[in-house]
């Protein structure tokens, strides 16, 4: 008798751990302007191979090429440009005051402002958004207050929501923008939910739903797209995929799958999969999916190819599960300076003027956390009340609140 | 007036409702053409069009996910989860979710939502039909809770949790749905149309969250209930002959605290009555109130009848189910101590 065959298990691994050479050559990038644009009502099964690609617009020269170009403007091309720069000043600012405790916790965006900064002027006034915590750019872009964005990140006496979710969990209905949880994915199939609501009533409104590539392993995911699926949801299902889910590599998450992309297909959603660091691409693919949506056509899975350039928090230290000089490694380049370039290139913009513009942002960004702070940091100055601990669970205070916010002494 | 089971008023409720507010909803499992297993929906569909009522896939966090999505488009989604049971997959997006939305976006967004669900034992239904996790939900600040025990109490307790401006949990006993079952499983089923409160107005009317009613008035020992149990409290009652006041408490979150005080202050005594197990159960919560608000009154310890601490079992259900005997026992016991 021959020994049966052993099985063994099957744990995939980043291509390179701290201390190797950065290694992208699994990330295949076709050449700008390459991938074709189809009509609005194509049918998924037309497009499946849109799944594995990678729709650019911008080439290393800075040129705007192919069938995706052409719908911006110079200037909004260049408020996109500042929306950016202006997030990632903010990003800055308050990943130092965090520092500085003046806050407990920070997430920035380095290297994917372009993702939620174009996707929000594909958006209509109306529209809902169901936002990770690494979507800000969709505040910025809309013309949010900064103030109002700081008073939530140093809980002070003039924070939003009093003191009671932690920083950058924004909520604003009047900008579309859900109240985050904080918890992975649950948002995902709620959009879902806003958007066969808006259908429901015959609105025109559509909904946005946002998750990150770790993310789409929650089950709340593949609930997400069973729903939007089954009743043509008018929803745009992102995905945001930054390569890393704190120290854990996409692989973990996508397993077998070419992309992430590619887990609409088994639902027969469209999906797209987009350069997330090129503006001009992420606004051309989130307007077509908008499009679609509007015109009753059912959900859009898009599939953001980023990197995410600084660390998952303040709390979290990559130099531990990465080589540290892997950003610089990445093949789609920095959001920023692409756009800069290309605006450069456009005749609308200067090296000149951008350096004006990075001293003007950061004044403004300053000034903004100068008023801000006089309403108190997390632990210096005005704070919310501890009557407010009590306040909101329900829309009427029970009695059994009532007696622990007396038992409080409030 | 009309006479109803306790299935015709729970879906009179939403009839009314669906009638009275465009932006109610109805869907879950089976619910749309089929009208739900338990026949709750019956006939909304064809009433209100398949985008008022319909049927769902069989997910659970994703039925509930996208009512909290409806709800903050300002939709007010009533759904069905077939099963107390069946809940478990939806638990996140209950507890993190619906009942923090309003609290974490300081009323800029809000849940109002109701989650039905058939609720206890007594149909052979085993471990996965019978469950009563009223006790997952009243640890969930946030949530409302509510468990009615009658076809009148029902429809106006659902009407009040569709206007209600939060997310409710609206357990339903389904031992109940075809009669006041009183724990008596060998004797024939008594309909609800021999029963008071089996006559239900057909219109509209509400009955307020948070109010707890007393069934039987008694001087000698104050039975606290809820759901299918209030019917076997008060077959208990009867069949021992002690005097016993019976609450039958109809919201366990908020919960009526004032009429728990004021009926233990008058008797000295209290039993705790549920069918969900006992460790961790509502009970414990209840007796700690009780001591807290009624200690110098009482006259003897607080005793809980509960389910065994143990899965329901299947062949086994009428030695799990807490019956009239069981009770009845521990009000003996109470009243010798």
């Amino acid at each position: 008798m021959s020994d049966p065959d052993r099985l063994s298990l099957h744990v995939p691994e980043p291509a390179v751990r701290p201390g190797g050479q950065p290694d992208f050559s699994n990330v295949k990038i076709p050449k700008a302007g390459s991938v074709p644009r189809p009509e609005i009502d194509v049918a998924p099964e037309e497009i499946r191979d849109l799944a594995y690609s990678i729709i650019r617009v911008l080439n290393r020269d800075g040129e705007a090429v192919g069938p995706w170009a052409g719908l911006l403007s110079d200037d909004e091309l260049l408020a996109g440009l500042k929306h950016m720069m202006t997030l990632r000043a903010f990003d800055a600012r308050m990943v130092m005051a965090q520092r500085q405790g003046k806050t407990s916790f920070y997430m920035q965006h380095l290297g994917e402002e372009a993702v939620s900064c174009a996707f929000r002027k594909a958006l209509n006034k109306g529209d809902m958004n169901f936002p990770t915590y690494r979507q800000a750019g969709l505040l910025i872009a809309d013309e949010y207050p900064m103030v109002e964005m700081m008073n939530q990140i140093f809980s002070n006496e003039s924070d939003p929501l009093r003191g009671r979710q932690l920083p950058i969990m924004y909520s604003s209905k009047e900008h579309g923008f859900f109240t985050i949880s904080g918890n992975l994915a649950t948002q995902y199939v709620q959009a879902v939910g806003w958007a066969m609501a808006s259908a429901i009533k015959n609105d025109t409104k559509i909904a946005a739903a946002w998750i990150g590539d770790g993310s789409t392993a929650e089950s709340d995911f593949h609930s997400a797209l069973v729903f939007a699926s089954t009743y043509k949801a008018p929803v745009i299902l992102n995905i945001v995929n930054n390569q890393w889910a704190i120290s854990t590599f996409q692989g973990i998450a996508r397993g077998g799958s070419g992309t992430f992309a590619a887990r609409g297909l088994g639902f027969g959603i469209p999906a797209l999969r987009v350069d997330g660091n090129d503006y001009l691409a992420v606004y051309a693919v989130a307007k077509w999916a908008a499009e679609r949506a509007r015109r009753n056509l059912g959900p859009t899975v898009i599939e953001y190819v980023t990197y995410r350039v600084g660390a998952h928090s303040t709390s979290d230290d990559p130099s531990a599960y990465r080589p540290k000089t892997e950003s610089e490694a990445w093949p789609l380049g920095d959001p920023v300076l692409r756009l800069k370039k290309h605006l450069i290139l456009r005749g609308a913009w200067s090296e000149e003027r951008h350096t004006q513009a990075e001293a003007e942002i950061v004044d403004a960004v300053i000034q903004a956390q100068k008023q801000a702070e006089g309403h108190g940091t997390l632990h210096a100055g005005g704070r919310p009340s501890v009557r407010d601990i009590f306040e909101g669970v329900y829309a009427e205070m029970p009695p059994h609140i009532r007696r622990q916010r007396q038992k409080a002494g409030y | 007036m009309a006479r109803m089971t306790m299935i015709e008023a729970v879906r009179s409720a939403m009839d009314v409702s669906m009638g009275r507010d465009d932006n109610v909803v109805v869907f879950g499992e089976d619910v749309g053409y089929f009208g739900g297993v338990f026949r709750c929906t019956q006939g909304l569909q064809a009433k209100y069009g398949k985008t008022r009522c319909f049927d769902a896939p069989i997910s659970e966090s994703g039925i509930v996910g996208t009512a909290i999505g409806m709800a903050a488009y300002g939709l007010k989604p009533c759904v069905e989860i077939q099963f107390a049971d069946y809940m478990y997959p939806a638990y996140d997006q209950i507890t993190q979710e619906a009942a923090r939305i309003r609290y974490r976006s300081n009323g800029d967004f809000t849940c109002p939502i109701v989650l039905r669900m058939p609720t206890g034992g007594g149909i052979f239904g085993g471990q996965t039909h019978s469950q009563s996790p009223e006790a997952l939900f009243t640890h969930v600040c946030g949530l409302k809770v509510v468990v009615p025990s009658n076809p009148y109490d029902a429809k106006g307790l659902l009407i009040a949790s569709i206007e209600d401006p939060d997310p409710v949990m609206f357990l339903e006993p389904k031992r109940l749905y075809n009669g006041p079952f009183d724990g008596h499983h060998d004797r024939p089923v008594i309909p609800w149309s021999k029963h008071d409160l089996g006559e239900v107005p057909e219109g509209h009317y509400t009955i307020p969250i948070g109010k707890a009613e007393v069934r039987r008035k008694g001087s000698a020992v104050t039975v606290i209930a809820y759901g299918t149990m209030v019917h076997v409290a008060l077959a208990a009652a009867e069949e021992t002959g002690i005097d016993a006041e019976v609450i039958d408490l109809r919201s366990l979150l908020p919960l009526d605290l004032d009429a728990i005080v004021q009926s233990v202050e008058k008797t000295g005594r209290c039993v705790v009555v549920h069918e969900a197990t006992l460790t961790s159960g509502f009970g414990g919560e209840i007796a700690s109130l009780v001591q807290e608000h009624c200690f110098y009154h009482l006259e003897a310890p607080v005793v809980r009848v509960a389910g065994w601490d143990t899965p329901y079992p299947h062949a086994q259900e009428w030695d799990y189910f807490p019956g009239p005997a069981r009770v009845g026992r521990a009000l003996v016991e109470v009243m010798e101590a």
